[in-house]
């Protein structure tokens, strides 16, 4: 196959972009892609997370942040870890779940952890876990009432009923 | 100055040349990747919260089996010569130490280390349970891994997700947490010029590589750690023997272009080995990477059996004690001292002098 830039040279890059939910495929040459700022896959491998992110839609034209779009438990917003590649706290997992889940798609191939269940090794662990989380939940959820945020409280109050 | 006789095997067991493979692999590295509940990441923590964690953990340690004797390091309270120390030995990750270009040590940066096993804390993520083993030895290293996951685990709380497992950091460790890497040397396939083409073939895998000290250094001495990319979705069994199963691939491939060398370039690969061998044995000056460079070619002809009276544990020895914060040490200098390479050069060539005729 040969580079949809130059049309010569043999294409051995494919780039799959989803931008809007409109997915492209661009085959290009070694040296189309470096022009174009994309790395070989060599490259890739090293930092693979700052292309996904980069990948995750553009941040200008992202929907208006919404209540879900910063962690009630550290207050990391989602730019925050767009920016450092790092999220803020375990909590963040839950704060921004449905774009993370899409980015380990897309790093792992899978949302699923199939190894080592930590409540099963230790299940007594397990419970001192849910006890802090929920002691957590109960802590923000008076916080919420009191500033009357209500929708928030909602959310918090379901969240409390799972886990306990 | 710290003291690493400290450590049962001084922390350098892993070079003893002892293990399985081990003309062609050096050591075999695992890590798991853990946080604990009820604290906030690494890089949004306070100096009173890395405190707290160091000190839960050395609680956990104390009480346990496996570390209840580790050697502690806090590597926010040790000079930079003493951190490179045990960075060279690859105890501590350059980040941990504090040695990145623009690096300061953070405080409560410390490891814990007993023969094979650690901890280090407060890294990127809380916990970083390591294991380093002797040649290529995967199912050994992570036994002792993962039943240090499990003691600790009993005393601390783990942050764990129903789906996406253990909860890290940066979304790139998350699940497994498990990190395992081979340090393979790959001298005939950089020399048959295979190299890129294996390389790229493991990147299609799901498998990367990275030079000798690991995340973001460079290949020298063509040694190249080899390590699975994906934490999640396979279990820890099913990444070990992926990983287990391209390394032994690799480890054929090399061999293979080793007799080809053998066979259609004898005389320059011969002449290779020995020209590097008398530049070690009479050089008098060298640098580190000029060192490591002259020691891949040895290393290659101690493999191939066309120099018999150097062992494998004395190459990884000169592999350790050349770099340069060991070498300082050693002698009593700077790390930045002028005549360190003069100094580089003696080291060698009395090491391999002595090492003349006692196998040959």
């Amino acid at each position: 196959m040969s580079c949809d830039q130059c049309r010569e040279r043999e294409a051995v890059i494919h780039l799959t972009q989803i931008v809007n939910d409109q997915v492209t495929t661009l085959h290009l040459c070694e040296k189309c892609a470096a022009e174009k700022g994309v790395d070989s896959p060599g490259a890739h491998a090293k930092t693979p997370l700052g292309t996904l992110i980069g990948a995750m839609g553009n941040p200008d034209q992202a929907p208006a942040p919404r209540s879900s779009d910063v962690c009630l438990r550290c207050g990391g917003t989602f730019q925050d870890f767009r920016e450092s590649g790092r999220l803020g706290c375990p909590d963040c997992y839950r704060s921004f779940e449905a774009p993370l889940r899409d980015l380990l798609r897309r790093l792992h191939g899978s949302t699923h952890h199939l190894g080592e269940r930590y409540a099963e090794r230790v299940p007594a662990a397990a419970v001192v876990v849910d006890h802090e989380q929920a002691a957590d939940l109960r802590e923000q959820l008076r916080l919420a009432v009191e500033t009357e945020n209500f929708e928030l409280a909602a959310e918090l109050r379901d969240r409390l009923r799972v886990l306990e | 100055m710290i003291d690493l006789s400290l450590l049962t095997d001084g922390g350098v067991g892993w070079l003893d040349a002892s293990g399985p493979a081990s003309h062609l692999v050096l050591s075999t590295r695992i890590r798991l990747a853990r946080n604990l509940t009820g604290h906030v990441f690494q890089g949004r923590n306070s100096e009173t919260e890395r405190e707290e964690i160091l000190g839960s953990v050395e609680d956990a340690a104390r009480e346990s089996v496996l570390l209840s004797r580790a050697t502690r390091f806090r590597l926010d309270r040790l000079d930079r010569l003493d951190r490179q120390l045990l960075h060279e030995r690859h105890l501590v990750s350059k980040e941990l130490a504090g040695l990145e270009p623009d690096g300061r040590v953070r405080s409560g940066a410390s490891v814990l280390v007993q023969e094979r096993i650690g901890v280090m804390l407060n890294e990127e993520d809380h916990l970083r349970i390591q294991g380093l083993h002797s040649g290529f030895a995967l199912d050994e290293t992570y036994a002792e891994v993962d039943r240090l996951d499990a003691e600790l685990g009993q005393r601390l709380a783990f942050a764990f997700h129903p789906e996406f497992g253990y909860l890290t950091s940066c979304p790139t460790n998350v699940g497994t947490g498990l990190r395992a890497s081979v340090l393979i040397h790959l001298p005939g396939l950089v020399l048959t010029k295979e190299i890129n083409k294996v390389l790229h073939g493991l990147a299609q895998v799901g498998l990367t590589h990275r030079g000798l000290y690991g995340e973001g250094s460079e290949v020298v001495g063509q040694f190249f750690q080899l390590s699975n990319q994906t934490t999640l979705g396979s279990s820890e069994r099913e990444l070990l023997d992926h990983l287990g199963k391209m390394v032994r691939q690799v480890m054929d491939y090399e061999e293979q272009a080793r007799q080809v060398l053998l066979r259609d370039a004898a005389t320059v690969i011969e002449d290779k080995v020995w020209r590097a061998y008398g530049l070690l044995r009479y050089a008098r000056s060298l640098s580190f990477e000029e060192a490591m460079n002259l020691l891949s070619p040895v290393r290659l002809g101690v493999g191939v059996g066309l120099i018999a009276d150097v062992a494998m544990y004395t190459l990884n020895k000169l592999l350790i004690y050349t770099q340069p914060a060991h070498l300082a040490v050693a002698e009593g200098v700077a790390p930045d001292d002028a005549d360190l390479p003069l100094r580089r050069a003696r080291f060698v060539r009395k090491v391999l002098e002595s090492e003349v005729g006692r196998r040959g």
